[in-house]
């Protein structure tokens, strides 16, 4: 028998809903046409991708033929930055990101930075959020597109989307320009916000279907209408497509079907979720001392819980958490491949000391009063053993500070600054 | 003829461990250390209760390790050696193995203690993931410092070890512990440790002595080459 698990990681991923599977099934085998051909096989393939883009353009609101699926949020997000550049080089050639973004898109400006593009990261403040003002400074003539997450998938802290897409219409009213573009990646926060591409005021958006309980291997793009794009990916199909390739029917019609039933439960499930986090949260600051909670208080989607519980290493505690059955992930350097403490907290202004100690916690629309208590039982008896084991004793109230880099034995910097340098 | 009949391979997930092949994050033994640790200091530690104490690492780093011992000064060995570690598992599991080395059959001589490498303890954990090796680094590091506040506090200062930290290149001040820092790093030619360091571009004079270097770090981490 399989032993109970606890998944305290929907940030991560989340398991497909039986809804979801069950109106993908057919598409594996018995209804495997080729959606461009156009016999019976085929057209029914290709009306059930018009189906489900017919769902996802609904919670959007916008028209089926500005959705795009892509195999990932990571391609969408690679599809927008490098179309877009690409497509309007000779506008400008600066864009504007938050350090907070995703690492596909992070990665993505890196590259392009070789290519001669300008790239402005605004800073987000140690509540995680960005401050408007500082959209407002940094546009400039040249700036083709401005690209800022939803939610970040560190602290879940919530953006003011729809401030900065009056901003920059602000902008491009007074220069006459129709660029920059607006994208905002969607992919944490679809879940839970608004996410209705007139009312938010983007003019791109990323989804991806696997963390709603869709499959694994979809995502998708919103490009609005008349926004100057170039395709990565080549190959078949009308001319202008904006990726190529033969569609992953099964996993588009579970996107739709994922997407469609969020939508319909979004208040209710946000409450509940909500109810529960707050629960954890409000239970953690009870039970354990010395704990930091990272990112806005409340600007934050509800499922997300991301503390620093002082004086231990977040890879301990998550394999100790492992053995009890309960799943949660680190921002601790320990835990990554690269032993890099996570970008988004460092972000924050948090020192390296608290990031270690950084555990995230997101609940998912499964997750029952009994998994929070359990996990409210276990995590006080872990934290205590891991302290015992700990000299350490740090100060909660003076850690406030970035935190002295050169403290390694001998003076020495940290090995994941020393790669910088 | 009867046809050879293959056994279809075992897959097997990424997370295994490459020396033992287990599929935890770690080694059994890791594990066991790391959920059961031996010789942990449980209570406050007194201060005087100890001959000697060392400390290593940063909490910004993410591994702090002190060691505490009691010394049987006229046998000259390590009676007791307890510890507290800040870190992730093989951290946790690295320094709790060193204690049970170091006080198994009635204690470690202290010259013998000296020269405790990361490797020995690594054989006895069943090893490690290649990149958490640095943690492990740290154990033998303490139990040095320790035994060399024993010294200092019992005037044997001719025995107090100093850990390399020799400047190699004038030019760009890099040390011995910088060249051991790239190595485990996974630097082990002279050219991805001068990428990483520019070490000897404008001085070459120092390049025979690095490459020394390397070689012996490479085999003091990674084994000697079959």
């Amino acid at each position: 028998m399989q032993k109970k698990i606890y998944y305290f990681d929907h940030a991560a991923t989340t398991p497909i809903r039986r809804e979801v599977l069950a109106a993908m099934n057919p598409y594996f085998s018995k209804e495997f046409g080729n959606p461009s051909n156009l016999y019976e096989l085929s057209r029914r393939a290709k009306s059930a991708i018009v189906e489900a883009t017919k769902k996802i353009a609904d919670t959007l609101g916008c028209q089926t033929e500005e959705f795009v699926f892509t195999g990932s949020a990571t391609e969408a997000n690679n599809i927008t930055i490098q179309g877009i550049a690409k497509a309007n080089r000779e506008k400008g050639n600066k864009i504007i990101i938050s350090n907070v973004e995703h690492k596909s898109v992070l990665a993505t400006c890196q590259a392009l930075k070789k290519e001669g593009f300008e790239i402005q990261e605004l800073g987000v403040g140690t509540d995680g959020l960005l401050r408007p003002s500082d959209l407002e400074k940094a546009l400039d003539e040249k700036t083709i597109l401005v690209s800022i997450i939803y939610a970040d998938s560190e602290t879940g802290s919530t953006q003011p989307i729809k401030e900065f897409s009056s901003i920059i219409k602000k902008f491009k009213e007074a220069h006459r320009k129709a660029t920059p573009y607006f994208h905002t990646d969607a992919t944490q926060a679809v879940a839970y916000l608004d996410t209705d591409v007139n009312e938010l005021g983007v003019d791109l958006i990323t989804l991806s279907a696997h963390k709603i309980y869709g499959p694994k291997g979809v995502g998708g793009l919103f490009v609005r209408k008349g926004v100057e794009i170039s395709p990565l990916i080549f190959g078949g199909g009308p001319r202008g497509k904006l990726r190529a390739g033969t569609e992953n029917v099964s996993g588009i019609v579970g996107f739709g079907e994922a997407v469609r039933l969020i939508k319909s439960e979004k208040e209710t499930k946000s409450k509940q979720i909500k109810f529960l986090r707050d629960k954890l949260e409000k239970g953690i600051f009870e039970s354990i001392p010395k704990v930091v909670l990272n990112g806005h208080p409340i600007k934050r989607l509800p499922n997300f819980l991301n503390v620093s519980i002082l004086d231990i290493e977040g890879e301990a505690l998550l394999l100790h958490l492992d053995e009890k059955g309960i799943y949660v992930s680190t921002g601790s350097a320990c835990n990554s491949e690269s032993l890099e403490p996570s970008y988004i907290l460092t972000a924050l202004g948090r020192p390296y000391e608290f990031i270690h100690g950084s555990i995230r916690f997101t609940l998912g629309k499964d997750t029952k009063t009994a998994d929070v208590e359990y996990l409210l039982r276990e995590l006080p008896k872990i934290v205590k053993t891991l302290r015992q084991i700990s000299p350490l004793n740090l100060d909660l109230k003076q850690k406030t500070e970035m935190s002295q880099p050169k403290a390694f034995i001998g003076g020495q910097t940290p090995h994941f600054l020393r790669k910088k340098e | 003829m009867k046809k050879k009949i293959t056994k279809p391979r075992k897959i097997r997930p990424d997370v295994v461990n490459k020396f033992t092949g287990n599929t935890w994050a770690y080694s059994k033994v890791v594990k066991s250390h790391f959920f059961k640790p031996r010789n942990l200091l449980w209570d406050n530690p007194d201060g005087k209760k100890f001959d000697a104490e060392g400390i290593v690492g940063s909490p910004a780093c993410g591994d702090v390790m002190r060691v505490w011992l009691n010394i049987d000064a006229k046998k000259d060995r390590i009676k007791e050696f307890k510890w507290r570690t800040f870190g992730c598992a093989s951290a946790i599991a690295a320094t709790s193995m060193l204690s049970v080395i170091i006080t198994e059959r009635g204690g470690m001589k202290i010259d013998k203690a000296m020269k405790i490498l990361p490797q020995d303890i690594m054989k006895r954990l069943g090893g490690l993931p290649d990149r958490k090796i640095h943690c492990s680094v740290l154990g033998d590091k303490a139990l040095r410092a320790a035994i060399n506040d024993w010294f200092k506090k019992t005037n044997q200062n001719e025995r107090i070890a100093v850990e390399g930290t020799k400047v190699l290149d004038p030019n760009t001040k890099v040390t011995e512990a910088d060249i051991e820092e790239a190595v485990l790093e996974g630097a082990v030619t002279l050219e991805a440790v001068q990428k990483r360091t520019k070490v000897g571009i404008g001085y070459p004079e120092c390049l025979p002595a690095v490459e020394e270097l390397i070689r012996f770090y490479k085999e003091k981490y990674f084994g000697r080459e079959k």
